[in-house]
């Protein structure tokens, strides 16, 4: 798309026939690229609409800033314990109070924030990789790439997703790793099945047979064609699924899996605080469950967000 | 239809036969040596040996699989390593503490959130509406564990309205003679009031916290379907032939709404029976779930297996049942092939 | 022809039926407020037909929802009255108006499949109606139910009453459709595009029995259509609707005779009809502009494209014999198989353009399909300049060298266009793919290729969304002879679009096809359209061809039976 302003060689009698549209749009300039336009009026239009998602916009920054540098801005040491200062309600001090063994319950729950994030990025990350590619695969091949990946699919969905992961986690050994690992697999069939209608409902559509009649073959439609408009609607399954991916996780170390004390993580400072809970000291379970509810409502609300973006008509 | 439910009963033989190879291969990629776990810390190289020809484990995968197949089929999930009783016992005994509880959570929040999504779609932009929505998304997104916590503390050590979370029953209250398992039905038959009560209030706040939970997906969808089909034209057709509201919504829309809705049962129940595990550990439960964890946490693993695969054939029978309920309400469905 | 006789007794004068004074309709939208119908009057007399005819945006159903009171959410009347045998619409409350609608004035939709629930039983839907209502007593409810069914002509009433909509050919769902509508002998009838989407011969019974029942009930009827043929044959009188205005009002012969409105003239014009050339579809100025059409190129000489008992057959769809197939595993019973094209023969010659005629189901289709190359065949040959491209496997075809020599225009323009390509992209990705045209060049070609089509260069940057269907279209046209293709098909290239567009591609496509000298295969539903550009029709029926020889020999002088309903069910405006 070069060279826009050279005058085509003059074309074999072009008929003289009436335009049969309004052309009473701005003409874009060269290189303007009037799609990119429209994308940030329609995110201006919907934060103007719904400022809950600008909302979700900054507690993602937030979320994403104390991954970052949580560790480094904290006032204590998560890991220093202080048993003369054991079980303090919130002060100045301590703003979220201490636990059983003094720990500064603030600092605790900030430098949290990157090993969450951490693991339900990379196993996002790794399933968005398998089950898209595998999804769109599926829908796109049918036949027995179709059948094999659907029973994969269909063999994990039929249990109980939690229950599958602690059976997993159980079996593969007790570390994050498997954590990442299990909470990967779990998650395999939501985005085969998302990826696998998108692209079965694209099989067909006019504008991949019109590149199939243009001689594109099918590595070159799935990966030009069909993949570019799968990925908005993934982007979406992305962001609902972090927010699982977050819970499962603080789920499995909740019931004591995977992370092992005192290494910081939400789900298992709720667990060391749940015994408190009926004595009455309630900050030490609070707090890292409010951050923990924090953080998924924003994967939640930002999936919402960009569902609007990406699809106006299914608003829910 | 009742070849319909025939060939739907065909169609779960694969799925058993993946969840039974699933279970089987999980002990096979254990890191470790299985033998070695089973012989315990004081084990010599001999007694290990001599484990792993107990357990079979000096056979090739597939005679080891056909052997645990053979197991399975006589009710045999093996011994609990630390109690050294046997594993089908243990979850037959404790299979209906947990299904009295998912399924009254399910009761409830069905109760709650159809009712709720149904008038959010009929009254769209009102403060309804609001109000599912805002359930909607803070349900999905509180940690189950965490709202179990949030409310003993509210309505036990607070108000004090709720018993301590110590099980199913009073510490002082006899269990009623088991005839169902379901405490609330047994006290009742036998007329014993004082159990009752006491299972009863044992399990409200249980029941509340997965109700909690599993209520935000269904309101979800039931807002979303109904406002779909509230915009479909045969509902403009039934008001245009003026239908009354209460039949174009009840007769025309719902049914129609509860198509989608019905399907989502099944991820729902995934969700229940997972979120179960958790409930049962904070409010001691002494489900199947909370005997998963303590052997989990002990490396016992074949109460896990077991619990996975009880787990996963109670759920395969939990879409089977949907299946079936789509079929009676989808006349499409009925008359397929 | 079809016209019911003016009514006897001159009620109409003193009091209209239905009296629309100065009706504004407004939406609320992102964009703000939009007017979708503008001071417009209606006034419709007992016994009387009305035909309101527009294209697409024309405010023609706001119209009809305003007066049923049935806009959605967004909508609501701004200004005017609907007066409605002396009842205010605007003033009375809801339960009077819902008790008004079914029983003194009725509507039925298009798309009737989806008119109906589709859980319920069809005799349910009709008893919902009347029990509503109160036309009978709920012991004789369900015998009402099958009475209505019989006299909106469905056989086996007594048995149909169970059936599901699903279980219903589309002509059928929209029987049921009018014995709702009808099942309270309302004195209004609202048709809104009642036969959009279905067959010709569908459309011609399902209309015919809509006038012989409102008829024979004294009632007056509003039909709502793009078509200004349907609504000429059908109506006594004829609004035109023009973005949200009413433009013209007349009597349906004095619509076609003398048009006063310019934008009238120009619908009337563009509508395809016996006795026309191509050019006739265009307003005066643009073709007198376009200038004559070149003389037909078909040359006598080996044919381009030669079909010999072309077959394709489609295992039946259903739960059953999958599972058959997987316990037994044999081959697959005669009754089992489909074919949804049955032995068919056919020729097409170097720069001729053969119609391919037929009604849903029939296997057009399927057959254009084969013939690009999309689908594999069961059996027979496919001969394109002088090669077996028959036999060469789909899957593989997309990269050959031949590719490039047969190309299609789809439907649907919107569909058929990336929605992540700018038109240029579009307009380039055969040339990328097929030619070795060189990066430096692809533009130019691009614009050349614009041009060609009548496509203004300044378009070439922008994304289908922000395209009229019009130019999604010419945009399609483009990327099919980008290759300079012999032989292109044309796959209902117009269905989607309104007919003053449709004027204007199909002279598009007759002048390129002149300059290019290319062969065209057009596959159509429409007859007229195919008289307009064709040289030789081929009629097809439930996958065989019952009749093909020269366009005019066939229209004028059929052979086979089918042929001769097809050509009888368009309704002919009165000129």
């Amino acid at each position: 798309m070069t060279d826009t302003t050279s005058i085509a060689p003059t074309p074999t009698a072009a008929p003289q026939l009436p335009s049969d549209g309004p052309v009473t749009a701005p003409i874009p300039t060269p290189g303007h690229k009037p799609e990119q336009n429209s994308i940030f009026a329609h995110a201006r239009y919907i934060a103007a609409e719904n400022p809950v998602t600008g909302l979700a916009f900054a507690l993602f920054a937030l979320i994403a800033l104390c991954a970052l540098i949580g560790p480094y801005i904290v006032p204590h040491d998560p890991l220093a314990s202080d048993t003369a200062a054991a079980l303090q309600a919130p002060t100045w001090k301590h703003w979220f109070g201490t636990d059983q063994l003094g720990r500064d319950i603030f600092s605790r729950v900030v430098v949290a924030t990157r090993l969450d994030f951490i693991i339900a990025v990379t196993s996002v990350a790794l399933v968005f990789a398998m089950g898209g590619f595998a999804g769109i695969a599926a829908g796109y091949f049918g036949g027995w790439t179709d059948r094999i990946v659907s029973r994969v699919s269909d063999t994990i969905m039929a249990f109980p997703l939690f229950v599958l992961a602690m059976g997993i986690v159980a079996a593969l050994g007790n570390t994050v790793t498997n954590i990442v690992i299990a909470t990967a697999i779990i998650n395999f069939p939501l985005y085969v099945r998302v990826a696998r209608a998108e692209a079965n409902v694209r099989r067909e559509a006019g504008f991949v047979q019109a590149a199939r009649l243009s001689g594109n073959g099918d590595f070159r439609i799935l990966l030009g064609h069909i993949l570019p408009n799968i990925m908005p609607i993934m982007m979406v399954q992305i962001s609902l699924t972090m927010g699982y991916a977050i819970l499962n996780a603080a789920g499995l170390s909740f019931i004591g899996l995977g992370v092992k004390p005192p290494t910081p993580e939400w789900g298992i400072m709720v667990a060391e605080g749940a015994a408190n809970i009926i004595s009455g000291e309630w900050w030490i379970a609070l707090f890292p469950g409010a951050a923990l509810m924090v953080a998924v409502f924003t994967f939640n609300l930002l999936g919402d967000g960009l569902r609007d973006l990406v699809d106006p008509q299914r608003r829910t | 239809m009742l070849t319909t439910i025939g060939k739907r009963l065909l169609t779960v033989i694969p799925t058993l036969i993946g969840v039974v190879i699933v279970t089987f291969l999980l002990t096979r990629v254990l890191p470790g040596d299985p033998a070695v776990y089973f012989a315990g810390p004081a084990a010599t190289p001999d007694s290990i040996a001599e484990i792993r020809k107990g357990l079979g484990l000096d056979k090739p995968l597939p005679e080891q699989f056909v052997r645990y197949v053979g197991d399975l089929s006589h009710g045999n999930f093996g011994n609990s390593l630390s109690t050294g009783r046997p594993v089908a016992t243990e979850i037959t005994s404790r299979l209906p503490a947990s299904a009295e509880l998912t399924l009254l959570g399910l009761i409830v929040s069905l109760a709650i959130a159809v009712p709720l999504g149904i008038l959010a779609a009929v009254k769209q932009g009102s403060w309804i509406d609001h109000t599912c929505r805002v359930v909607a998304t803070a349900g999905v997104s509180l940690p189950v564990f965490f709202t179990g916590l949030l409310l003993v503390y509210v309505f036990y050590y607070q108000l004090g309205w709720a018993p301590a979370p110590v099980g199913r029953l009073d510490a002082f209250v006899t269990a009623p003679p088991t005839i169902t398992g379901f405490y609330l039905f047994d006290s009742l038959l036998t007329g014993n009031l004082e159990s009752f009560w006491s299972s009863l209030s044992q399990l409200i706040l249980p029941v509340m916290t997965l109700a909690i939970f599993s209520l935000a997906p269904i309101a979800r969808m039931t807002r979303a379907s109904m406002l779909a089909v509230l915009a479909s034209e045969f509902v403009r057709t039934a008001r245009a032939s003026g239908l009354d509201t209460r039949t174009v919504i009840i007769t025309y829309a719902f049914r129609n709404a509860m198509l989608p809705v019905v399907t989502t049962l099944g991820m729902v129940f995934s969700f229940l029976l997972g979120a179960n595990v958790l409930v049962e550990k904070v409010f001691a439960w002494p489900g199947i779930g909370s005997y998963a964890v303590e052997a989990l946490l002990q490396s016992d693993f074949a109460p896990v297996q077991g619990f996975v695969l009880t787990m996963a054939v109670l759920y395969v029978a939990l879409n089977l049942l949907i299946d079936i309920l789509y079929g009676v309400i989808d006349p499409r469905v009925r008359l397929e092939g | 022809m079809l016209k019911a006789p003016t009514p006897e007794v001159d009620t109409g004068e003193a009091l209209p039926l239905l009296d629309v004074r100065d009706l504004t309709v407004e939406f609320q939208t992102r964009r703000g407020i939009v007017q979708a119908v503008k001071h417009v009057n209606i006034s419709l007399a007992k016994g009387e037909t009305l035909g309101i005819v527009g294209e697409s945006g024309s405010g023609k159903s706001v119209t009809s929802y305003a007066v049923m009171r049935i806009l959605d959410r967004a909508g609501r009347i701004a200004e005017g009255s609907v007066m409605f045998s002396n009842l205010d619409l605007r003033k009375i409350d809801e339960s009077d108006m819902r008790d008004l609608r079914g029983r003194e004035m009725s509507m039925i939709f298009q798309s009737p499949r989806l008119a109906l629930n589709p859980i319920r039983k069809i005799g349910h839907q009709i008893e919902d109606v009347l029990l509503q209502h109160a036309q009978v007593d709920a012991a004789a409810v369900s015998e009402k139910a099958v009475e209505i069914l019989e006299h909106v002509r469905i056989a086996r009433p007594r048995e149909r009453y169970h059936a599901y909509p699903f279980e219903l050919s589309g002509g059928m769902c929209q029987r049921v459709v009018i014995a709702l509508a009808l099942a309270c002998r309302p004195q209004l009838l609202i048709a809104d595009e009642p036969t959009t989407g279905l067959d010709v011969t569908t459309q011609k019974a399902v209309m015919d029995l809509v006038v012989e029942l409102t008829r024979e009930r004294g009632m007056s009827t509003i039909l709502i259509t793009h078509d200004l043929g349907l609504a000429a044959a059908y109506c006594d009188k004829v609004i035109v609707m023009e973005k949200g205005n009413v433009v013209e009002t007349a009597a349906a012969e004095a619509i076609f005779k003398s048009p006063e409105h310019p934008y009238t003239r120009k619908l009337m014009r563009a509508t395809p009809r016996p006795g026309i050339a191509l050019r006739d579809l265009l307003p005066e100025e643009d073709a007198a502009r376009a200038g004559p059409i070149g003389s037909k190129t078909a040359s006598a000489s080996a044919p381009l494209l030669k079909v010999e008992n072309l077959v394709k057959e489609y295992p039946r769809q259903g739960v059953t014999s999958s599972l058959k197939k997987l316990f037994k595993r044999g081959p697959v019973p005669e009754s089992e198989i489909f074919r949804a094209v049955d032995g068919i023969s056919f020729e097409i010659a170097r720069g001729e353009s053969v119609g391919l005629v037929g009604e849903s189901g029939c296997g057009k289709s399927t057959t254009s399909m084969m013939l690009m190359r999309l689908i594999d065949k069961t059996s027979g040959t496919i001969t394109f300049d002088g090669e077996d491209i028959g036999s060469i496997p789909a899957k593989t075809f997309a990269t050959l060298p031949q590719r490039r020599r047969i190309q299609m225009v789809f439907q649907d323009p919107t569909d058929s266009l990336n929605p992540r390509f700018t038109a240029a992209r579009a307009i380039a990705d055969p040339l990328l793919r097929l030619s070795d045209i060189s990066r430096k060049d692809l533009r130019a070609r691009c614009e050349q290729l614009a041009t060609q089509v009548g496509l203004p260069l300044n378009l070439l940057d922008r994304f289908p969304h922000q395209l009229s269907g019009g130019q999604k279209a010419r945009i399609g046209i483009a990327r099919a002879i980008a290759l300079k293709p012999d032989l292109v098909v044309l796959d209902e290239p117009t269905a989607a679009l309104d007919v003053s567009v449709q004027a204007v591609v199909l002279n598009l496509l007759q002048d390129l096809k002149d300059t290019l000298g290319m062969s065209y295969l057009f596959v159509s539903h429409d007859l007229n359209v195919v008289r307009l550009l064709c040289d030789r029709v081929i009629v097809m029926k439930t996958g065989q061809i019952v009749e093909q020889g020269p366009t005019d020999r066939v229209m004028d002088m059929p052979q086979a039976d089918y042929t001769r309903d097809l050509l009888a069910a368009i309704p002919h405006p009165p000129i």
